[in-house]
């Protein structure tokens, strides 16, 4: 299925690339793509540059059908795609957030240094790996009656952190504080509920992770002291969404729309595209369903949070707070959100789909906590096992171009079958150990499709963030060790 | 004839699977389907003991549609009830209604375990037909792993 993209592109700059309009008659806005030269030519080894276009369809899509240079071929949308489209005459589509709503990060800090850790990390992994439930069909340690799922959905963090898991404060650090007000769990079916009342508080499998990193790299020390960061010091990152709660309402909403599409009379090339107009039924639905997983997404990741928490106080026999254990931000990336964009000067509110694209909001921006009102948003990139991840922050730039909004991670560049192939005969795990990272996984065959030759080199798509403006590389982190499904 | 094979996406991964009836080529996505869950070990009788029986009844506005749907519900009924199922008898089958039995095995590791979660099926490049010279069924789906 693999063959090299060749439809025109216009260069505008040594980072945007512009898919002219003229493309494609139904294309209603230019598709417009961040890459460097060399981060193109592996992006047009799929059909992504083909769903960049095809998003462009999409009834009441505003600016240009966005691509991040960690773009790559997903199904109906891309994966690193950003569409922001009008209330009245925009559509939503169910296919532009993804099967796994509020798929995300969150970044913890600590007081510890590589010195203290270093001598620990196997236990530390260890003892991560037993207290927080990863791989499939893992179920988790919280019994949820179907009165408590829905309140779950309604409350997202809130709900974590009145049930002891977590702090007041991380609320505040949570994007959107960790719940969507428009979520209505009479909307979510009863499968979707059966799916996640046993998965709360479990990391799932695929790209999920559990990461214990080292800052190995500042590049703005102003901004990394403001967040509480600097060289040396070890903080955890965590990669999950809402599990099979937010894959079925997801599911069970494409059903609605292919009827919706036809409903409407709306023309598109691809029905996983399906969608419905923000302003019918089906959109206002999907919107109230898509907060709640979402919200089930912020209560997991905050669960997970907590429990690794008490397993650091352990390894290191003392508490969370004096571990300085705190939530520097979490961020979705994939969610649709209404919000307000400025658009030909004017200012307007806007449904922004980031499907695999991470919000990035500038300083003095209301939707960002208040202690980081002077450096703009924290924006997590999470790289590949054997590589990095950064921290960045948001700027002016993402309003003026991008609705807020920059790349989520490295992006796949090979499939899970050629990576497969690929690591025949190699030991990942050993290579990953000499390179001094402690990886454990439920599973090989996730390890291997894991495996860093699968991806972009995240330095480079987070470099082209940085040079165009779009947000700011402040720190960059080494995984020490590693958790997957 | 093949029953299924297993497609390559950068992301993700597809079958594509073919059949004498339309009857058929449910049953062999379905299998393909679990082969993958399973790890591409072969789901046969003597890896796997059938301990688990559901029934299924599903309607949908069209054959596409229902495909997605029979499809959906297996993944649902394998991710809440913990179970590879390897068994689908189809009782009734049309363009927008399915009645099937099914069975399979709880999940129990290390003979009986989940190797790859499939998050959903997708409507991306969804296909099935009927080839009106040799009478052929195929099928294609992409799933979101």
């Amino acid at each position: 299925m693999k063959q090299l993209w060749d439809g025109p592109l216009n260069k505008i700059d040594d980072y945007r690339w512009e898919i002219p309009k003229t493309y494609n008659s139904g294309m209603r806005v230019p598709g417009l793509i961040y890459a460097s030269s060399n981060l193109l030519e592996k992006i047009r080894q799929g059909q992504a540059m083909e769903q960049v276009a095809n998003v462009a369809f999409l009834p009441g899509i505003v600016g240009h059908s966005l691509a991040m240079p960690d773009i790559h071929w997903g199904y109906g949308f891309a994966i690193g795609g950003v569409a922001a489209t009008t209330l009245d005459d925009g559509v939503i589509s169910p296919g532009g957030i993804g099967f796994d709503v509020n798929c995300g990060i969150r970044l913890l800090r600590t007081n510890l240094t590589l010195k203290e850790v270093k001598p620990k990390i196997e236990l530390l992994v260890n003892e991560l790996f037993r207290a927080i439930p990863s791989g499939v069909g893992s179920k988790g340690k919280i019994k949820l009656s179907y009165n408590e799922i829905r309140d779950v959905l309604r409350r997202g963090s809130r709900w974590a952190v009145e049930r002891g898991f977590g702090w007041e404060e991380d609320i505040l650090f949570t994007e959107e504080e960790g719940c969507m007000k428009d979520a209505n769990p009479d909307l979510v079916s009863k499968h979707a509920m059966e799916r996640g009342k046993p998965q709360l508080g479990t990391l799932g499998s695929g790209n999920h992770f559990l990461e214990v990193q080292v800052i190995d790299k500042v590049y703005d020390p102003e901004v990394a002291r403001e967040l509480g960061l600097e060289e040396g010091q070890i903080t955890v990152m965590i990669h999950c969404g809402s599990r099979g709660l937010g894959h079925q309402v997801c599911t069970d909403y494409l059903v609605t729309m292919q009827k919706a599409v036809q409903k409407y009379g709306i023309q598109l090339p691809d029905r996983q595209l399906a969608c419905a107009p923000l302003s019918s039924p089906e959109g206002k639905n999907y919107y109230a369903a898509m907060a709640c997983a979402a919200n089930y997404a912020w209560a997991n990741r905050q669960c997970i949070m907590h429990w690794t928490r008490e397993v650091f106080a352990k390894v290191f026999r003392s508490t969370p707070e004096e571990l300085g254990l705190k939530l520097i931000y979490d961020v979705a990336h994939n969610i649709a959100k209404i919000e307000e964009h400025s658009l030909k000067g004017k200012k307007i509110k806007l449904c922004v789909h980031r499907k695999g694209a991470t919000r990035a909001f500038p300083p003095f921006h209301p939707d960002i906590p208040k202690k980081y009102k002077k450096i703009g948003q924290p924006v997590l990139i999470p790289g590949d096992m054997g590589r990095c991840s950064y921290c960045l922050v948001g700027t002016e730039k993402a309003m003026e171009e991008t609705f807020g909004s920059t790349c989520h991670g490295a992006g796949r560049i090979m499939s899970r079958m050629k990576a497969k192939k690929e690591a025949r005969g190699r030991d990942i795990q050993q290579e990953l150990k000499e390179k001094g990272i402690i990886v454990k996984a439920e599973s090989r065959g996730t390890l291997v499709e894991e495996m860093s030759d699968a991806y972009k080199d995240v330095s480079e798509v987070v470099e082209v963030m940085h040079q165009t403006g779009i947000s700011r590389k402040v720190v960059r982190m080494r995984p020490l060790g590693v958790i997957k499904g | 004839m093949k029953e299924f094979e297993i497609l390559e996406h950068t992301a993700d991964i597809g079958i594509a699977a073919y059949g004498k009836t339309k009857r058929e080529v449910f049953i062999n996505i379905a299998r393909g389907m679990f082969e993958i869950i399973a790890g591409g070990n072969k789901i046969s009788k003597e890896n796997l003991r059938e301990n688990f029986y559901d029934k299924i009844k599903l309607e949908a506005d069209n054959l596409e549609g229902l495909l997605f749907a029979w499809l959906n519900e297996l993944l649902y009924i394998s991710e809440t009830k913990l179970v590879i199922l390897s068994k689908f008898k189809i009782k009734e089958l049309s363009d927008y209604h399915i009645e099937a039995e099914v069975g399979g095995a709880k999940i129990n590791p290390p003979s009986v375990k989940i190797e790859k979660e499939i998050k959903a099926v997708t409507y991306h490049r969804l296909e099935i037909k009927k080839d009106e010279k040799s009478g052929l069924w195929s099928a294609q789906i992409i799933f979101d792993i």
